[in-house]
């Protein structure tokens, strides 16, 4: 019995988790109708404790026959999964009692899809990556359609499903060319495989696959077109846990899958994915100038930003990775605290989602207004504020690595971005105030408060230690 | 006995390939009915299995069943949870109909 435990250990955070899901599944059946309240504080408090068993791993181990991997690169990116699940859990918890979405499944439903999004950044088996995959996309496919009575929701939840499956599907179809071709699955195997000879041109036709079915799951172009309809539909926690959790989850598997077992194809993907992320970053930024409606603004902008997180994946070097990671750490809690404003618009009860609904906020609510301000300077990447700094790393790392021409498009991208980012600023400070906005419920303005002091000031104070964590993580991908 | 009629990898992956190409198609060409769709997902992962397990006998692997099966127990919760959405979308809008899906342009 002895080495089926000791695999287990590496796994405990995973394991506990999943088995805190069934419990609270159980717990919801049996609360009867006010059960979601407590179902979602217990969720969060598995999520806490959860994130408390990840800081006790450190150092490299494999579980399960070398399915399973733990090392620094998972740990960081898992903690960064569960403060962006956590975090989206408590700015629903106002929004689903109030819009009759009032069902203990949500909590649940999110939690399994952390599990999921944990096994996929802990993959070292293309099985284990499709399983955690799946496990992640089936519980989203349900929380997109999870307004069972809204035509938009169910309209999400549709194209999300079908466009999503088709991923699956092209994921897939590269995996088992690789395991024809390369005859295994393992990614320490591939990599020696790979390292051994020039690779089979049938490997490296699964390899393109693969990378066109993840990027279906980062919403990279030219695999976005699901993503504006999906934010906009979708219950908008459910959009703001879309812009956060699974992202980051699926850019980390991106890392680890290119980086780890095809390392050595460097040149090859390099042009796959420094043209994902020219496409996203035009595309993002352009389409995002014409939108009305907030969440597609949104849905627009987390595509430029996946553009840019996907140029410091091109660069393929450990610096490159912690950029990616520093990156996509605050993306998550800027992102997080703009939707935490978005879910609060509410007029005279209802919910609205155009941007000219924010018209006058600096009257009605200043430190709303001053908030959104700093959230969108955060993501123009407007010194002093931490979203610049996310850029400039990026930038840096790429720019190390000899990709000029992708590191001026990065730049003039950016330029572009400030205009329609400063419009939500001039909407909301300087437009006249035409239906004034109700006031947001007490979690939902502590949420904003929190994650816009991070954004400006308390990111550079902290930022040492998130920059060490990031650094360590690169480099346990690259030993 | 070594003759024209023999079936090897490349015949299997052939199939494979067809029947890919065939379930892609379905998603895209297809304007009518949003079960055609689910049909042709199920399709897409069907050719997946023929190549894996076409490749597992080749390379006298067992990985490649054991992948075949865990993907024949993902599309049957894949299909329930399509069927699930699609109950719920046709009581919202009384129709299944491709080109009805539009109420968000993108």
């Amino acid at each position: 019995m002895q080495p089926v435990l000791t695999d287990l250990i590496p796994a405990l955070p995973e394991i506990f988790l999943a088995v805190a899901a069934l419990l609270l599944l159980m717990l919801g059946v049996f609360s009867g109708k006010n059960g979601t309240r407590l179902v979602s504080g217990l969720a969060l408090v598995a999520l806490v404790v959860t994130a408390v068993l990840l800081f006790r791993q450190e150092g490299y181990d494999v579980a399960f026959s070398g399915l399973f991997i733990t090392d620094s690169f998972a740990v960081f990116s898992k903690l960064l999964i569960l403060l962006g699940t956590g975090l989206s859990l408590i700015i629903a918890q106002n929004f689903i009692a109030r819009e009759d979405m009032d069902r203990f499944e949500y909590p649940v439903l999110m939690v399994l899809a952390t599990v999921g999004m944990m096994m996929m950044v802990s993959a070292n088996d293309l099985l284990s990556l499709y399983v955690g995959l799946e496990l992640q996309s089936l519980s989203l496919y349900v929380i997109a359609a999870f307004r069972r009575d809204s035509a938009k929701s169910t309209e999400a939840g549709l194209k999300y499903f079908v466009l999503g499956a088709l991923s699956s599907g092209m994921l897939l179809y590269g995996i088992s060319m690789i395991y024809g071709f390369a005859g295994t699955t393992n990614f320490i195997t591939i990599a020696q495989v790979l390292q051994a000879g020039p690779a089979s041109l049938g490997v490296i036709v699964g390899l393109v696959f693969v990378a066109a079915g993840l990027a279906f799951k980062i919403s990279a172009v030219p695999f976005h077109m699901w993503t504006p309809d999906v934010y906009e539909g979708a219950p908008t926690p459910v959009s703001a846990f879309f812009a956060v959790a699974p992202k980051v989850a699926a850019i980390c598997l991106f890392i680890r899958v290119l980086e780890g077992p095809f390392g050595s194809l460097l040149p090859q993907w390099r042009q796959v994915i420094e043209f994902c992320a020219v496409a996203s970053m035009l595309v993002g930024s352009l389409a995002a100038i014409r939108q009305t409606n907030i969440k597609r603004l949104m849905a627009y902008s987390s595509i430029a930003n996946i553009g840019y997180a996907l140029v410091g994946v091109a660069a393929g070097t450990a610096d490159g990775v912690q950029a990616v990671l520093i990156y996509m750490a605050i993306y998550l809690v800027m992102t997080v605290g703009t939707f935490a404003i978005i879910i609060g618009m509410r007029q005279k009860g209802k919910a609205v989602e155009e941007i000219a609904d924010l018209a006058g906020l600096s009257k009605t609510s200043p430190m709303l207004a001053l908030a959104l301000a700093v959230f969108m300077f955060s993501m123009a990447g407007v010194p002093p504020a931490a979203g610049f700094f996310g850029k400039l790393l990026v930038f840096m790392a790429a720019w190390k690595a000899g990709l000029y021409p992708l590191s001026i498009i990065m730049a003039l991208t950016s330029g572009i971005s400030l205009y329609y980012y400063l419009k939500v600023c001039k909407v909301s400070w300087f437009d006249d105030v035409k239906e004034p906005l109700d006031r947001p419920a007490a979690g939902l303005s502590w949420v904003v408060t929190a994650t816009a002091l991070v954004v400006f000031p308390v990111a550079l104070v902290i930022g040492t230690p998130v920059l060490n964590g990031a650094a360590a993580a690169a480099a346990s991908l690259f030993h | 006995m070594e003759t024209m009629m023999d079936i090897g990898l490349g015949h299997y992956l052939s199939v494979a390939a067809i029947l890919f190409i065939l379930g892609v198609f379905g998603i895209f060409l297809n304007r009518r009915n949003v079960i055609i769709i689910l049909m042709s997902i199920e399709l897409i992962l069907l050719a997946v299995n023929i190549n894996l397990v076409a490749f597992s006998v080749f390379l006298h692997d067992l990985v490649g069943q054991v992948f075949a099966l865990f993907i024949l127990t993902v599309a049957a919760a894949e299909a329930a949870i399509g069927l699930a959405i699609l109950v719920i979308y046709f009581r919202n809008r009384g129709s299944i109909a491709v080109e009805d899906i539009n109420l968000m342009k993108g």
